[in-house]
């Protein structure tokens, strides 16, 4: 069936089948291979992407669910002269990453974890990341650079509006 | 992981999806968030041949007081649920066992309708609408007719729901300041649990202890009559049948559910605001 999705600012109609994972759709449809598939079972959170100003982890969401809807992605962060956003910012200043695998789910996560409280304790980016695995076990960076994140300001819950992100 | 092929019907209301359902008889599986009916579908748990879209019913989204109950929409979402200045004032341990409920991405999607119709007996809101009671309002050809919650989780998977009907409320009674617990054992933080126990005022219901949730009768009926927390929480394991897996065998599950019957029942005869802390 035929989809119109947003992603990034992008509209685009694709055909699709009505099985096809939004992960899938993002990664083999449109191209953007930021975002990881890991587990496939909702555990890991690689795969997390903002749909409609939330965070899911789009291996557990239908791509005609978001049918109209507006998606984004790592890729559509980082403003059109290359400015990385706030999170993306924080996680290269303190290290948030080692093999890098879970960086763009955990960065989408740490963007929907600021949304909901700019100012969260250790115990709170903790809690607001526990869907997210990082299989190196680098927590202690990350949660270091959600907070240095929320240092910026509302910025770092926010996702770039669409026009600000159109090539 | 791909699910089998199915066609995809998307519903603007309440009408048009028993309209579906009546159209498309079992094969059809409705669709909220998805998140309990998408994982099993991709392992093959699962094959309908028709999934209806029931996510987009906005109207189904909701918590309002109606008289001595507060009714909550099928479609309010956990995330809605957790946050619900309404249900925090007037059923508390609800947005609590929302925010329990696997991790903030699980909770944007999931559905209070979808983890009662899902009826897995590990599941948390279940467990704490089993020891509120209440009513569940579901709608088929005939028109809307009203469950009560003691009998609508049949067992493993299985509900007191027709194939050809949707749940479209919740409602439980006010319980306002009254002390309440959720007490919820798992290996990891997002997890299923292991074992759960719900208490509001003198009520217990267990999670995982049989094939659907049920309610720890003889502990009820000993606090009735007066007995200590210890005596009462002493027979929360009676009549259950936990199943055993490679994180507990059966032995050890009757144990959590008479240390964490304990540890609810004694948060909450400390009052909600002990519990909430």
């Amino acid at each position: 069936m035929q989809v119109s999705i947003t992603v990034n600012g992008q509209p685009r109609t694709d055909e699709v089948e009505p099985r096809l994972l939004l992960a899938h759709y993002l990664r083999e449809v449109r191209g953007l291979t930021a975002t990881n598939i890991g587990c496939d079972t909702t555990s890991c959170g690689a795969c997390t992407v903002v749909v409609d100003g939330l965070t899911v982890k789009s291996c557990t969401v239908l791509a005609v669910q978001t049918d109209g809807g507006q998606v984004t992605t790592l890729e559509g962060l980082a403003g059109p002269d290359g400015e990385l956003h706030p999170v993306q910012r924080a996680f290269r200043e303190e290290h948030g990453l080692q093999c890098g695998f879970c960086t763009p789910g955990m960065v989408m996560a740490a963007i929907g974890v600021l949304a909901d409280n700019p100012d969260p304790s250790d115990r709170e980016v903790r809690e607001g990341l526990e869907g997210n695995l990082c299989r190196c076990t680098g927590y202690h960076n990350i949660v270091r650079a959600v907070q240095a994140a929320a240092k910026a300001g509302p910025a770092a819950g926010q996702v770039p509006q669409a026009q600000e992100v159109q090539a | 992981m791909i699910p089998s092929p199915f066609d995809y019907v998307r519903v603007q209301s309440v009408d048009e999806a028993v309209a579906a359902l009546t159209e498309h008889g079992e094969d059809a599986k409705l669709l909220a968030g998805g998140h309990s009916l998408l994982p099993i579908m991709k392992l093959r748990l699962a094959v309908p041949t028709v999934l209806i879209d029931i996510g987009g019913i906005r109207d189904l989204s909701y918590v309002r007081v109606e008289g001595d109950e507060v009714a909550i929409g099928a479609g309010t979402r956990h995330h809605e649920l957790e946050g619900d200045a309404v249900a925090a004032a007037e059923v508390p341990i609800l947005p609590y066992v929302a925010g329990q409920v696997g991790d903030p991405q699980v909770r944007h999607r999931g559905t209070l309708g979808g983890t009662v119709a899902h009826s897995d007996p590990a599941s948390d809101l279940p467990t704490a609408l089993l020891a509120l009671g209440g009513t569940v309002v579901v709608q088929g050809p005939d028109g809307r007719r009203e469950i009560p919650i003691t009998e609508f989780w049949l067992g493993f998977f299985e509900t007191a729901l027709q194939a050809d009907e949707l749940i479209v409320e919740v409602r439980v009674p006010r319980t306002g300041s009254a002390g309440w617990a959720y007490e919820k054992f798992t290996r990891r933080a997002n997890d299923w649990p292991i074992v759960a126990v719900a208490a509001v005022e003198g009520r217990v219901a267990l999670a995982n202890m049989a094939g659907s949730v049920v309610r720890a009768t003889a502990t009820e009926e000993a606090l009735a009559r007066g007995a200590s927390i210890e005596e009462a929480a002493a027979l929360a394991d009676q009549d259950t049948s936990p199943g055993a897996d490679m994180h507990a065998d059966q032995e050890y599950r009757r144990h959590l559910a008479r240390l964490l019957t304990r540890r609810a029942l004694e948060r909450a005869s400390g009052g909600a605001a002990a519990t909430a802390a």
